[in-house]
This record gives structure tokens, sequence and C-alpha cells, in this order.
């Protein structure tokens, strides 16, 4: 858990206790709870309204309007699981600006701070420009 | 007591806002598509200019029969819309529409990060909804709908730091609290690729290709009917509800307006939003859906260097004006 802190110095008293601090997200998840009490509430009386009438047609894999071809599961070609690796460095690498950003400008950091994001920001650039000339980003 | 009080009411207002603005962007998408097109859409249900068509839709979608394929992982299968639907309610909570602590459902500390992410999961409904439909459009639809997550994560992400940069701070209140009106041009290309970006994570038209009717039917929601079905759009639309509020907050200064925020702070927000919102449709009715190659391409190589172009201007400017 990262120091609430720094996370937001702004808006809350710096010196807030952890109690304080996920007392937000208690409504969160009483706010979860009305959700789920919602949907539950939905299906529940939707169960009650609705007529059931299944016939071994209407229970049919639906193609088209035509019976279905071969298993329910189909070969494909996965084209996206490159994207999915492109994704994952580069999220969990973004993910690290965020700390980053709430002080960078703070009095003591400045310059220094910016050209450190320069490199990070180079490596990204160049992670991304190296997929470019493999080809990984153009559909094959 | 009065904590309690405060808090149950807080969750009505943002479960109401949750349950009504969708239906009337819905209703608005009707009849605005409907006269760009040259039609006049519902006219008939409630009366006045059909404005009760999505109420009888709800009627007609809680009567209708609720199908579970044969060959579909039940549990699974009927669990997906919730899982769709809910992450919108949970960041409803956290956007400001005026200032001050009465005027957000609660004032979450990592607000950036909690939208986001919780933003993000509404994608498994998706995929749960692909896989356990036993359907190969339905897992291509699904698999497209996860691709299409991918890749513009990463740019709305970005641009979102940029802006947290710019505030200083990660909370949505204190992002507005920080707000100047030169950040507009400083943050415009920024605010460009997270409309787009989030347009995309919605999967609206221009890109609708996980649903795209003309290739694999419906998509993931292919096999769904009534009820569950009616879940899936409503959360289409709580999404559109949501990327036009994060916009507006996060990029147009949310209750800032040009004569002050005294009092009429909500209003500049639901304005600014309803206008997002209009845009949204005008998107739907003026541009034809991209390819899947294309989709992906507009990302990595358009969307994620300008938000990274944006993130260094961003820092520049900053450290600049110190």
């Amino acid at each position: 858990m990262p120091e609430p802190t720094v996370v937001d110095a702004t808006v809350v008293d710096p010196t807030v206790v952890a109690a304080d601090y996920f007392q937000s997200y208690s409504v969160v998840g009483l706010l979860a709870v009305v959700g789920v009490l919602f949907v539950a509430v939905a299906f529940g009386a939707g169960r009650l309204l609705r007529p059931v009438v299944p016939t071994p047609e209407k229970l049919l894999t639906y193609e088209c309007g035509v019976d279905p071809v071969g298993e329910g599961w189909a070969h494909t070609q996965v084209r996206y699981y490159v994207y999915a690796f492109l994704y994952v460095i580069f999220a969990v690498d973004s993910i690290f600006l965020f700390p980053w950003a709430t002080i960078f400008a703070a009095p003591g950091y400045g310059a220094t701070t910016l050209v450190e994001m320069f490199i990070f920001l180079g490596f990204l650039a160049v992670g991304l420009l190296y997929a470019y000339k493999k080809g990984v980003l153009v559909w094959t | 007591m009065n904590d309690a009080l405060d808090v149950a009411l807080r969750l009505l207002i943002v479960f109401v806002v949750f349950l009504t603005f969708p239906l009337i962007i819905g209703q608005t998408e009707h009849k605005v598509m409907a006269h760009m097109q040259g039609r006049l859409g519902p006219m008939y249900a409630g009366g006045f200019h059909g404005w009760a068509q999505l109420v009888a839709d709800g009627v007609k979608f809680a009567q209708k029969e609720d199908v579970v394929p044969a060959g579909a992982d039940r549990r699974v299968f009927q669990l997906a819309p919730a899982v769709a639907l809910l992450p919108y309610l949970l960041v409803l909570l956290a956007i400001p529409i005026g200032p001050g602590e009465g005027a957000v459902g609660q004032v979450v500390d990592a607000g950036v990060f909690f939208v986001l992410a919780v933003m993000g999961v509404g994608v498994l409904g998706s995929l749960m909804a692909g896989w356990a439909s036993a359907n190969k459009f339905s897992l291509l639809g699904g698999l497209r709908t996860a691709a299409q997550l991918l890749a513009y994560e990463l740019p709305m992400l970005l641009t979102a730091a940029s802006v947290a940069m710019a505030a200083g701070t990660v909370s949505l209140p204190g992002i507005l609290d920080a707000f100047e009106w030169w950040w507009l041009p400083w943050q415009i290309v920024g605010a460009i690729v997270f409309f787009v970006a989030g347009l995309a994570e919605l999967q609206r038209p221009p890109f609708d290709m996980p649903v795209a009717d003309s290739e694999i039917i419906f998509g993931a929601y292919t096999e769904y009917t009534g009820l569950r079905f009616a879940l899936f759009l409503l959360a289409e639309y709580a999404g559109i509800v949501v990327l036009c509020g994060l916009t507006t907050v996060l990029f147009l200064g949310g209750w800032h307006g040009p004569w002050g925020a005294d009092g009429l702070g909500w209003v500049w927000t639901l304005l600014k939003t309803a206008v997002l919102a209009f845009v949204v449709i005008w998107l739907r009715v003026t541009y034809p859906r991209l390819r899947e190659d294309q989709l992906q391409k507009l990302s990595w190589t358009l969307l994620v260097p300008l938000s990274l172009a944006q993130i260094a201007l961003t820092g520049i400017v900053k450290v600049v004006i110190q």
C-alpha cells in the first residue's frame, strides 16, 4: 500500500490515519453491495415475470439461423497475443507514472526528475519502435 | 446516525443517476440518430415524441424468455451481464459534479487510478459472455473486445497520467481544484486521445468491430436474450455517461465555467457531459466501422505515440512554469 499522504497531499490533511483513508473505500464497498442487490433483484423478478418454455431448437447454438457447424469450440488464429504482450509491458510501466506524476514538479525535484522521465519515455518509445520495425503492429 | 443517512442519500443519488442517465442518453440517441438520418424515430410510446420508448423496451425485455444455450457454461453465462454492468456504477460514485464534498458521491483519494482500474473490469463481462456462450461468433467477439481493451487502455492511462502531472494529484476533485483555463489548449491532444480511446473501450461505433453484425452476428452478446441482454445494453450506455463525465472532469474543467463556479458548477459539469454524449451519438451516425486491423493500428501507431508526446509536453511546461 503506498503512502496515502503522498498520493493526495492537497485534499486530505497530511496526518490522515489509515482508518480514515479506507473509509472512502468502505462507501465504495457499500455501493458494490447495492449494485449486487440490484442485479439479484432484477434477475429474481425476471424469473417470476418471464415464461419458461424451452425446446431443443431454442437451446441450440445460434449461427445466423442455420444449424451450427462443427463443435462449439472452433479453431481460430489468435492474432492478438503479441498485442497482449505489448500491453502488459506498457501498462505495467505506465502505472509507475502515477505516483511520479504527483510529485515531479514539487520543490526539490524539477528538471532532474523531468530528465529521468524522458529516459523512461525513451524506453517506452524505443520499445514501440522496435515492435513496429519487427512488423508486429501490422496485420499478417 | 446523521453520517449513515448522509451516506445512504449519496448512494441513492448515485444509483438513481446510474439508472436514469443511460436511459436519457439512449432516448436522445434514438431521436438524434433519427433526425440525422431524416427519420422521426420513436413517436408513439408515452405520447409525446415517444419519450417512453425505452421504458416500453424495458418492459418487453423483462417479459422475454431467458434462453441459456444447451452448450453454454451456465453460471458464467448468467453472471456475465452483472460483471459488465456493475463497474460503471462504482465509477459514478467517484465523479465530482460540483465543488466541495457535497457534490461528489465519495471523494476517493486515488481517484484517477481507481476510476481507470474499475472501468477495466467491465471487459471481463464481455470475455465471460464470449467464452461461456460456446458459440464461435461469441468467442471471436469476446476476443476482439479484449484485444480492443488492451490496445486502448494504454493511451487512456497515459493521457490520464498527463492530467495528474499537470495537477500534481490523482484525486478527481483535486485535479479540478488545480484547473486553469489554459489547461484546455495545453491538454487538448490528451483530451482527444482519451475520448477516442474511451469510445473504443466502450465498443461504440466507429470502434464496434467486436459486435460487427455483418460479420459475427452480435459478438459476445449473440446468445443473450431478455433481461440479461438489456443489462449489457445498459452497461454500454452507463459507459457513455462515465466516459463523458470523466473527460469533462479530467480535460474540460468540470464545474469551471466562463462565469465562475459559484453555485452553478454542477450545471457546467452536466452541460459538458451532455455535449460530449451528443458527440458520441454524432460519431456513431457519421463514421463507418473500422476494420479490426485498422483498429489496432490506430491505437498503437497513432494514439500511443500522441499520448507519450502529450506527457512530454506536460512535463516540460510544468517544470518551466514552476
